[in-house]
């Protein structure tokens, strides 16, 4: 166990070295590069650049630039915010919050619902429900995110008048119920990709494990179907789902950001938006790196925990 | 419950695929309507009447079906079929192009990971899994900030942020292909080893590679009108799919019918392409059932 820990560590250190590698070279393609705050100013002479560059060490080697660049990174100074000169990591902090509510909110939605569908299509098989669930999960994957989010606004708060359009709270309200009312048209919306992918998931994984042998002896000594399916069957086929949770981590971040977008959520998808909006670069390049972190972190806890409750993986 | 555990009869493999192909209504109605989609974005705009960037402030949000303009004006009174057309042309041909591009960068990165293996394999795979950490649209949008937006870049970005999904089937390909005899032969043969990799070893991954190819159109479709709905793809006059609902969300209250034909479309596309996929992917190798 340890060496396998040891072992996908190394792993992710490595790869979190190549991704700062992206992330600095990204920072460097800017137009004027990291100097492109200053170089707009008209204040500035060629003379104060140049100072300026020597100063910031931009005349250095790319190698040692990166290398110092990595190490600010490492101590937490990710920089200043163009904006209003706050360093980018409070700065992000500050947006996490909501974004974290969102997904959160989301992701719960998404997986007693995906569950149950997935283990009812796999149970019934090829059942009306489930070439239903087949056919609305794929088109699930495919409606734009954003577009879902402009006809739920559409139905729910232009029509109907059930739910308001966008922000997280109304101002001088901010109770929990006035939270909660603005957390359902979001989380619905950011929940329906989320919600395809674990019934897809799940279906697959359930089918996989009520195909096996053991199942077949549990039938044969005759065991209640319901034991079968809570005392075998689920319980392996919920396995795989903590590798689902950190595969499909990505695609949640980005359904926030565009789910933030819509609803005018102040989280940090938002705040990226914005951010690039108004070239605040230091902050595009916080966030990007912070997102592809959080991405790497949980592939990271989702394969520790794997080889923690399957001891096939880490002897394998 | 788990009936279906022996009935495994197998056709063929050659008859057996087109019977699977066709059994998969889906996939084939996904490709009728791309063929429609694709017939009504080239001709389409030829022959109405309107054209998709004129502007005409006397009728600006007709709705649908009010007059001559089937399916309405925006907000500047252009007539939205035939933007929708000229919309679906732009998206339709990026997501064709991005496909390809990604398809061609995947395919050589996927080959000679998986080809070479070792530390070559090791050094591109993992540069490969370090661009996949970032979230798509993350790395899009600040991938699009720096650059100038337009019909290339809104490709050339939406490659860039694609191949690494082809390259990593690819390389899974080459690693088993490359043990098989015949590959074995044509090194005995003297071919040398690009020989073998683009000659031998890649068309014998083609089923694998038309599957990620056709998701991949479906993938590009969607994130150009992700890109260019948040006004960083495709910039007016000129249409696309996804800057059509650009000013949508502004008009939903007094003229929805702006946000609801391009989304109707977009979804038709990407659904489509994605069941299409699916489609091939059961009729070329039922084994690789991955959800």
């Amino acid at each position: 166990m340890a060496r396998y820990v040891l072992n996908r560590l190394a792993q992710a250190v490595m790869l979190l070295v190549i991704v700062s590698a992206i992330g600095f070279a990204i920072l460097h393609l800017a137009p004027g590069g990291p100097l492109s705050q200053f170089a707009a100013s008209a204040q500035m002479t060629q003379e104060d650049l140049d100072r300026v560059t020597r100063q910031l060490g931009l005349d250095r080697p790319l190698p040692i630039q990166y290398l110092d660049w990595l190490g600010r990174m490492l101590k937490g100074d990710w920089g200043k915010s163009y904006r209003d000169g706050d360093a980018v990591l409070s700065v992000i902090s500050s947006h996490l919050g909501a974004t974290l509510e969102l997904m959160v909110t989301a992701t719960i939605i998404a997986v007693l619902l995906g569950f149950w569908i997935g283990i009812t299509g796999a149970l019934r098989r090829y059942s009306l429900f489930d070439s239903l669930a087949t056919v609305g999960a794929m088109i699930a994957l495919s409606i734009p995110t954003f577009w879902f989010g402009l006809v739920t606004i559409y139905v729910f708060s232009v029509t109907l008048g059930w739910l308001p359009a966008g922000n997280r709270e109304t101002v001088g309200d901010g109770s929990f119920l006035d939270l909660l009312h603005h957390l359902i048209a979001p989380a619905m919306v950011l929940a329906l990709v989320e919600t395809a992918m674990w019934g897809r998931f799940m279906r697959s994984s359930m089918l996989e494990v009520i195909n096996q042998d053991y199942i077949r002896t549990a039938r044969a000594k005759g065991m209640p179907d319901w034991r079968i399916l809570t005392v075998h069957a689920l319980r392996n086929a919920l396995l795989p789902m903590i590798t689902v949770a950190g595969l499909q981590f990505p695609a949640l971040l980005g359904g926030a950001l565009v789910a933030e977008t819509v609803f005018t959520w102040p989280g940090m998808g938002r705040l990226f938006l914005d951010s690039i909006g108004y070239r605040d670069y230091p902050v595009v390049m916080g966030i990007l790196m912070f997102s592809a972190i959080m991405v790497l972190i949980g592939s990271l806890i989702a394969d520790m925990l794997y080889a923690v409750v399957d001891p096939r993986i880490r002897v394998g | 419950m788990a009936t279906a555990v022996l009935s495994t009869a197998q056709p063929t493999p050659s008859q057996g695929a087109w019977q699977r192909f066709c059994r998969h209504r889906l996939a084939l109605a996904g490709g009728v309507i791309i063929l429609v989609l694709v017939l009504g974005s080239v001709f389409g705009p030829y022959l109405l009447p309107f054209d998709d960037t004129y502007i005409d402030i006397m009728k600006r949000f007709a709705p649908p079906l009010s007059g001559a303009h089937i399916l309405g004006t925006d907000e500047l009174g252009r007539d939205v079929l035939a933007r929708l057309m000229m919309g679906a042309r732009v998206s339709l041909s990026i997501g064709f192009v991005a496909m390809v591009i990604a398809m061609v960068v995947g395919i050589v990165v996927g080959a000679f990971a998986g080809f070479y293996g070792g530390v070559v394999g090791a050094v591109l795979m993992r540069l490969v899994y370090a661009v996949l950490c970032f979230p798509t649209i993350f790395l899009l949008l600040a991938l699009a900030a720096l650059t100038e937006p337009g019909f290339v870049t809104t490709t050339v970005l939406i490659a860039a942020t694609a191949w690494m999904w082809v390259a990593r089937v690819v390389e899974a390909q080459m690693r088993s292909l490359r043990e098989r005899e015949f590959a074995v032969a044509a090194l005995a043969f003297g071919s040398s080893n690009l020989r073998i990799m683009f000659r031998e070893l890649v068309p014998n991954a083609v089923a694998p590679i038309m599957v990620a190819a056709t998701l991949n159109v479906a993938k590009a479709i969607l994130l150009e009108s992700y890109l260019s709905y948040l006004g960083y793809g495709i910039q007016p006059p000129a249409a696309s799919l996804g800057n059509m609902l650009n000013n949508a969300q502004i008009y939903l209250t007094s003229a929805p019918w702006l946000a609801i034909a391009p989304g109707l479309v977009i979804t038709l596309a990407v659904t489509s392409f994605n069941f299409l996929g699916d489609g091939l992917r059961d009729a070329l190798d039922p084994r690789m059932n991955i959800p």
